[in-house]
């Protein structure tokens, strides 16, 4: 059958995207690069379990340019996710769940998330 | 206690909106669903998550403030008690936690049956090796240093 003429409804592709959606995208992304840093995580505890020699490997990965583009991203995916969580935790309760409210929060989270991941590495360094 | 809508006749069927409910007396009173785990994967991501605000807080300004990474500081700090103890905690919380997330991403994308449960069984044999690390790294660090 033939129905390359018939209209079709709007698909994801033609809205243009309400921050609402970006920050539910977002604490997914963020949720599975946690869930390989955990992987890291486990890397760093268990490394340090086996040795100095292993350990100065791990470090050494850790220290390259990805290795610490990896760690600045991991922490903002932490802070994000945090602060994202915490927006969840309120929702739960039945609150801000207005379109108003829920457009303020989503960009108090980022706004949040970028700020907690700067002060990290400013008390960090 | 939920009380659930709907006239109770006395030979145990349910009247809701006029029409009676396939759904067996047990089965409402249980209120485990179509999976028969409830609100439990809800309620755990809640519980693991709240933890992990604070967990996650704690370490991240552990590693903010650790005055170097060198072997000799990572053993010190992990095998402080307090720190030992916490690292378990998180370690452990984080697993449970990243399970349940992992699992809603593979059952909402993988949609092949056998690969979905493939990925759940590898997702969950993966989280338990990974926590069987932490402690024993954890442990071994403690004890050993």
């Amino acid at each position: 059958m033939n129905n390359h003429d018939r209209p079709l409804s709007p698909h994801l592709s033609i809205y243009r995207w309400p921050i609402t959606m970006a920050t539910s995208i977002l604490h997914r992304a963020t949720g599975i690069a946690m869930a390989a840093g955990f992987i890291v995580l486990v890397g760093w505890l268990f490394d340090t379990a086996v040795g100095p020699d292993v350990y100065a490997k791990f470090l050494g990965a850790m220290s390259s340019t990805l290795g610490c583009v990896l760690l600045v991203g991991w922490s903002y995916a932490f802070f994000y996710h945090l602060s994202n969580g915490i927006r969840h935790l309120v929702w739960d309760t039945g609150r801000g769940l207005e379109k108003g409210q829920a457009t303020a929060s989503a960009w108090f989270v980022i706004v949040a998330s970028i700020v907690l991941t700067a002060a990290f590495w400013w008390v960090a360094s | 206690m939920v009380r659930h809508r709907g006239i109770y006749r006395a030979d145990g069927s349910i009247l809701v909106g006029g029409v009676m409910s396939l759904r067996s007396p047990l089965s409402r009173v249980l209120g485990l669903g179509t999976a028969k785990d409830g609100t439990s994967h809800w309620w755990g991501q809640r519980v693991s998550g709240m933890a992990l605000a604070v967990l996650g807080l704690w370490f991240a300004w552990s590693l903010a403030t650790l005055s170097g990474f060198s072997h000799p500081e990572a053993v010190a700090f992990i095998s402080q008690p307090v720190n030992a103890l916490l690292l378990l905690l998180l370690s452990l919380t984080m697993a449970w936690h990243s399970y349940l997330g992992v699992q809603v991403v593979i059952e909402d994308y993988v949609h092949s049956h056998g690969l979905r449960i493939a990925s759940l069984l590898l997702s969950r044999y993966a989280h338990v090796v990974l926590a069987a690390a932490a402690i024993f790294a954890i442990l071994k660090i403690g004890i050993g240093a």
